[in-house]
């Protein structure tokens, strides 16, 4: 997914932005990342090669295991970017790092430059399948698929995703934090649905949904899937 | 005007070399002047299912490092004399295969030639980006198996993104070959409808060419299939497939749903 760039004559530059995941451990420790683990074990490579942030707002100081999480996370393959409301937990500086690892999260083709002319742009329309190992990101609002998603292939939204075909890869609303994100396709056959940070493998999907036109939304910390039409 | 075809999987083992073999022997079966290009360096097989292994002097390396002539290295079929084929290099790596000098080779092959058949290596590295670069058709060799048509699909992604055509904003031509099709084992239902492959790649169906002894059987005699058994189901499926190629509409009937019970017992005695 090369975009070849003629040379310019004037330098250009500008401002870019990425994704980060915001990870928020809870007290006691030990449970969180025995959850942590059982997460990961159902969906393996979830957070490979993803910044994370951890938000420490549910520590209030000397809770046990804070001293040894930043291992912890990384030796769960969780590359940790930054912490953020870390008031009461010390020694949370070495966290704070350059940003090394992370993920080109790859070019999005001619359609991104589309939006990249106009800048006022909130939604953004492919009129083609979008082909495994493929990974579209748009950062600005809905995202609307005419045609499927295959599998192995990664859909991401700041708002909701409407797909016009089968979804069979993975597909990430409300990417920026968006409760109300939703994520609608013609046939669900999804290997992973996210909304806000929650999310569903495969397995954990009403298995009486597969193969059906549905739409999926958060109720509290839920995602509901329900039948559409 | 020549055209350059690359025949393409993601996938090993799924058939592209029997297949660019079969295709490239029915196309000059119809008259056309053909040369069939293996991209496989260090890995090559596409002289041995040609039946050409014995007179390979040069290869694509020497002619990309100048060390023979284009003319020197094709190697002309004995059953066909508008048949011809350009060898890989078994002993050098793949970074003797250059951009620049790949196009050289190719753009003097469109002089030559009608069609240009590029058999390109499995995987989604180098050698295989630089067999599809330069091609104006794609045909994605595929199996009715879950791997085979992520891969392809993965593949047909790099067509529409990594070749000269993309590149210069223009579509390439895709057609999908299912390859090693097994009647039988479709009628059990343990196998990946043609309807559900279709509905996954979305791209038009050339051909179907069913599993057979007879693809086995050419590829160690150094035949294409098309020219040792041309009468045989898989012979008959890859003349079809060029009439297709040619532009003719031409109806794919799906083998598998014609299955009777005689055949599906017979089946299960097989398994």
């Amino acid at each position: 997914m090369n975009v070849v760039t003629p040379p310019r004559t004037k330098i250009r530059v500008r401002g870019r932005s990425f994704m980060a995941f915001v990870l928020a451990p809870e007290p006691p420790l030990g449970i969180w990342l025995r959850d942590l683990d059982a997460q990961i074990a159902r969906s393996p490579g979830f957070f490979e090669a993803r910044p994370v942030i951890i938000d420490l707002a549910a520590f209030t100081g000397g809770e046990p295991g804070t001293d040894t999480l930043l291992t912890d996370l990384e030796q769960r393959g969780i590359s940790v970017i930054d912490v953020e409301n870390a008031g009461a937990v010390p020694g949370t500086d070495p966290w704070r790092r350059p940003l090394i690892g992370g993920r080109n999260a790859g070019d999005i083709d001619a359609a991104d430059n589309k939006y990249a002319a106009t800048p006022t742009e909130t939604s953004l329309l492919l009129a083609e399948p979008v082909r495994s190992g493929q990974s579209v990101q748009f950062s600005k609002g809905d995202l609307t698929i005419i045609g499927s998603v295959a599998s192995g292939a990664e859909v991401l939204a700041r708002g909701s995703i409407h797909i016009y075909g089968t979804l069979r890869g993975r597909a990430i609303a409300g990417a920026l934090g968006g409760p109300k994100a939703r994520i609608f396709c013609r046939r669900l056959e999804a290997e992973l649905v996210a909304i806000d940070g929650f999310y569903l493998t495969a397995d954990d999907m009403d298995q009486a949904m597969r193969g059906r036109a549905v739409q999926i939304r958060l109720d509290g910390d839920a995602l509901v899937i329900s039948p559409l039409g | 005007m020549a055209k350059v075809v690359v025949v393409t999987s993601g996938k090993g083992g799924v058939g592209k070399t029997t297949s660019t073999a079969a295709l490239g022997a029915a196309l000059a079966q119809n008259g056309e002047k053909v040369v069939v290009v293996d991209f496989d360096v260090g890995l090559r097989n596409l002289d041995l299912v040609m039946g050409s292994e014995r007179r390979v002097v040069f290869d694509m390396i020497n002619v990309i490092q100048g060390d023979a002539k284009l003319q020197q290295a094709l190697i002309r079929d004995k059953r066909l004399d508008n048949l011809s084929l350009l060898p890989a290099s078994q002993t050098r790596d793949k970074d003797a295969l250059t951009g620049e000098g790949v196009a050289r080779v190719v753009a003097e092959l469109r002089e030559k030639f009608d069609w240009v058949l590029c058999d390109s290596p499995a995987g989604i590295e180098r050698g295989a980006t630089l067999a599809m670069h330069h091609a104006d058709i794609a045909i994605v060799v595929t199996n009715p198996e879950v791997s085979s048509v992520r891969d392809s699909d993965r593949i047909i992604g790099l067509l529409d993104s990594k070749t000269a055509k993309a590149e210069r904003g223009e579509r390439i031509e895709k057609h999908l070959l299912l390859t090693r099709y097994d009647a039988a084992r479709a009628a059990r239902g343990d196998m990946l409808k043609v309807g559900d492959v279709l509905d996954i790649l979305s791209i038009p169906l050339l051909g179907i060419i069913p599993e057979s002894q007879e693809v086995l059987r050419a590829s160690n005699i150094g035949s294409p299939v098309t020219l040792s058994a041309p009468t045989s189901p898989p012979g008959r499926a890859y003349a079809e497939a060029v009439r297709r190629l040619r532009g003719e509409a031409l109806e794919v009937i799906v083998p598998a749903e014609r299955v009777g019970l005689v055949s599906r017992l017979f089946g299960r005695k097989v398994a």
